[in-house]
């Protein structure tokens, strides 16, 4: 049967069990939107901006492990979108965005809302695909759902001209797809395995070292197997949090710039490092010449490009996780390294993450320790600055997927859409957005849609008044001199909230924090609001100054 | 730093628009250099031959490989440079000036020992085709430079893996 390009594409949506959609419409996207209108299957959900649009499918696709779908008009509608990909690219976030474009005639006239979609996106996504003919859309819609998902995922973007939307053409969709030209490599080289397998048996100072890499393999329980069949200490990435529990003995907590100490200082003392879907990323190392220097490295990653990247790797692995972790783990045992694991514990009793209580003045520190105590399970959405790593301080993640962050890009603004679409993946899951007041403000549109759909997201403010972490490497770094950080003339986001339709709150005193977030837990028929007004001139410790090695950490207190 | 290496990279891509300026792009977004590309079609329409020779440190050439390895539209990489032997060619066109009609049969003297073939002739100029590998064009742009050259293009440089022993 014939049908509309627009109508390929939904029902193609539909063979890839989409269940939502989220969008902003305008010219160039119009049939498509049509053709989801009153659809039941594949739910739009309209945003109130594009960068909401693909941060909302984003946080789908981090939350459940399937591909996030975006969409946006030509133009304006694309560009806005591109800071979602680019945050999904750096992450290795499974999306798919589908942009409206100028019909084919106008491509390359400077048309109205004509943009080089392809052009501007080509190095922020895995791959792209422009669409001229209604009768590529079927094909295209399954290549691309195919490659978002599947070896390193990453967002794919299909721009497709309005008269590809238009025309009519048969359905036919691929029951499977074979690209000759890409076959990532899953299953780990048997040998280098068992090269692995030898270092870990001699050594005497190992440790694991697993990224976000592992949380997209679904690869959290191998993962778990390998630390308890060997007793190795790990420490996990701020990309990686919850894929092993922060609660084990045998957890280092996160590495790097705000990274425990313990972490820290085990691989700097470490004989062997065992990293699993990490990267290496300069926020993790320090000063790459002083990284581990008494180390062998075995790296194991789905992205060969990744492996030597930064590091030189003894043992590079190419495969996915989740094999690669079984097949390690039939020829591993229990370590014999007592003296080491004892090392491990006296850094980790020695230096926890740790802040100065005040009695008159809310601390952040104490707000994310409460949020943990009332919120464990939550599956916590944090944006970008002090608050963030915060969060990933003093909340224990326990389940992979429960903490959702823009680590590589670091994105402000990524948090409120992001928890949106975490929320409609998870439905029956608390979502909590840890967000910052410089953050929160960036994307603030979307608590309309928010409080439409009745979400009872739980959005907690950590209010320093500030653009904390800029302003933290001011006074550090730049003689405090606060340049355009100051957000004194921050409005009141529980009036403002209130505004929205949403509950709002505001919390000035420690004694007040503990009822707010109870008050909280009781609102479910839409989007809460708490407004904490912290100590303003909190800094982030432990720090290791950037172009410093890991063993300089700052540790903060005394 | 490491020593740096000159690699030449043989790539089979997809006959696709847009392929070249992904692969273009890996090169500008990482600021690795490219000294010279060729593209075009193969006897397989569906498919495309990318001859690209590059400069870098092993880790650099280590990178290369991975990334172009990594493009979607990318069917196969080989680095000539350490595959095996290969041969390699590169053509240039070069616009002679031929003012002093004297010179004209020096030059073309010096075009025969090149093994070079006269594809235009005007009463003051002529084009020149010469085909070789890098040392034999570098010897003769230097030739034709002292006579003045007017306009001059190459190919860049295409090369494959020599044939199998048996
Ligand atoms: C879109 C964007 N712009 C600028 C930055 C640089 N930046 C990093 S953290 C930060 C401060 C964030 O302020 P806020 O949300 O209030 O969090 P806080 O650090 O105060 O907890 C800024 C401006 C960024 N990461 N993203
Ligand atoms: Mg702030």
């Amino acid at each position: 049967m014939e049908l509309s390009g627009a109508r390929i594409l939904v029902d193609g949506l539909k063979r890839e069990g989409v269940e939502y959609i989220f969008g902003v419409n305008g010219g160039a996207a119009m049939p498509i939107f049509d053709a989801l209108y009153g659809e039941t299957e594949v739910k739009l959900i309209p945003m109130r901006h594009e960068q909401g649009a693909s941060h909302a499918a984003d946080g789908y696709a981090r939350a459940t492990g399937k591909v996030g779908v975006a969409l946006a008009t030509s133009g304006p509608g694309a560009t806005n979108l591109v800071t979602g990909i680019a945050t999904a690219y750096m992450d290795s976030i499974p999306m798919v965005a589908i942009t409206g474009q100028v019909f084919t005639h106008y491509i390359g006239s400077d048309a109205f809302q004509e943009c080089d979609v392809i052009g501007v996106t080509r190095p922020i996504c895995k791959h792209s695909y422009l669409i001229k003919s209604s009768d590529e859309i079927a094909d295209v819609v399954a290549e691309a759902f195919h490659i978002a998902k599947t070896g390193k995922p990453g967002p794919v973007i299909i721009d497709i001209a309005k008269d590809a939307q238009n025309n009519e053409a048969l359905f036919q969709y691929p029951e499977t797809v074979n690209i000759r030209s890409y076959k990532p490599q899953v299953h780990g080289d048997p040998t280098q395995i068992a090269k692995a397998a030898a270092l870990i048996k001699e050594a005497k100072r190992p440790m694991l070292y697993a990224g976000g890499g592992v949380v997209l393999a679904d690869a959290s329980e191998e993962l778990q197997q390998l630390t308890l069949n060997t007793q190795i200490p790990i420490t996990v990435t701020l990309m990686g949090l919850g894929a092993f529990p922060e609660t084990h003995p045998l957890a280092m907590e996160m590495p790097g710039m705000h990274g425990s100490c313990c972490a820290n200082y085990a691989f700097t003392d470490s004989d062997l490092i065992i990293a699993i879907g990490a990267r290496f990323d300069d926020r993790v190392t320090g000063d790459l010449s002083k990284f581990a220097p008494n180390a062998k490295k075995i790296h194991i990653d789905i992205d060969a490009s990744c492996i030597g990247k930064n590091v030189p790797v003894d043992v590079p692995i190419v495969g996915d996780a989740k094999n690669v972790l079984r097949e390690l783990n039939k020829q591993v045992s229990t370590a014999d390294i007592d003296p080491w694991r004892d090392q491990i514990q006296e850094w980790k009793q020695k230096y926890p993450f740790e802040y100065e209580q005040k009695s008159d003045i809310v601390m952040p520190q104490f707000v994310i320790e409460k949020i943990y105590e009332h919120y464990s399970d939550a599956i916590v959405v944090a944006d970008v600055g002090q608050h963030q790593m915060w969060a990933a301080q003093y909340f224990k993640f326990t389940e992979p997927r429960q903490w959702l962050n823009s680590g590589g890009l670091g994105t402000m603004g990524f948090s409120l859409p992001a928890a949106i679409g975490a929320q409609l993946g998870c439905p029956d899951k608390t979502v909590v957005n840890i967000n910052g007041d410089g953050s929160y403000i960036m994307t603030i549109q979307e608590l309309v849609p928010a409080v439409t759909m009745k979400l009872p997201l739980k959005v907690f403010i950590i209010n320093n008044m500030y653009l904390g972490m800029v302003r933290q490497w001011q006074e550090l770094f730049h003689g405090k001199r606060y340049s355009a950080v100051d957000y004194h003339d921050n409005p009141d986001f529980a009036l403002l909230a209130q505004a929205f339709g949403a509950t709002g709150l505001r919390v000035e005193h420690p004694e007040d924090v503990e009822p707010a977030l109870l008050k909280a837990k009781g609102i479910t028929d839409g989007p809460v609001v708490i407004d904490f007004i912290v100590d303003e001139e909190e800094n982030v410790f432990p720090m290791v100054p950037a172009g410093a090695g890991l063993g300089d950490v700052i540790r903060g207190l005394s | 730093m490491n020593p740096e290496e000159r690699h030449i990279f043989s790539v089979l891509v997809e006959n696709r628009f847009g392929v070249l300026a992904r692969v273009a792009g890996l090169f500008s977004g990482r600021g690795f250099n490219i000294d010279s590309l060729n593209v075009a079609e193969t006897h397989d329409k569906s498919i495309s031959h990318i001859t690209l020779v590059t400069h870098g440190d092993a880790q650099i050439i280590d990178q290369i490989y991975q990334h172009l390895n990594r493009l979607i539209d990318v069917i196969e990489v080989t680095d000539l440079s350490t595959a095996g032997t290969h041969v390699e060619r590169e053509l240039v066109l070069i616009k002679v000036a031929t003012d002093d009609p004297q010179k004209r049969t020096e030059i073309l003297q010096v075009a025969e020992v090149f093994r070079g073939r006269v594809i235009d002739m005007k009463p003051t100029s002529l084009v020149l085709e010469i085909t070789g590998d890098e040392g034999k064009l570098k010897a003769a742009i230097d030739i034709f430079n002292t006579y003045g050259i007017l306009e001059l293009a190459r190919t860049g440089k295409i090369a494959m893996l020599r044939g199998k022993e048996n």
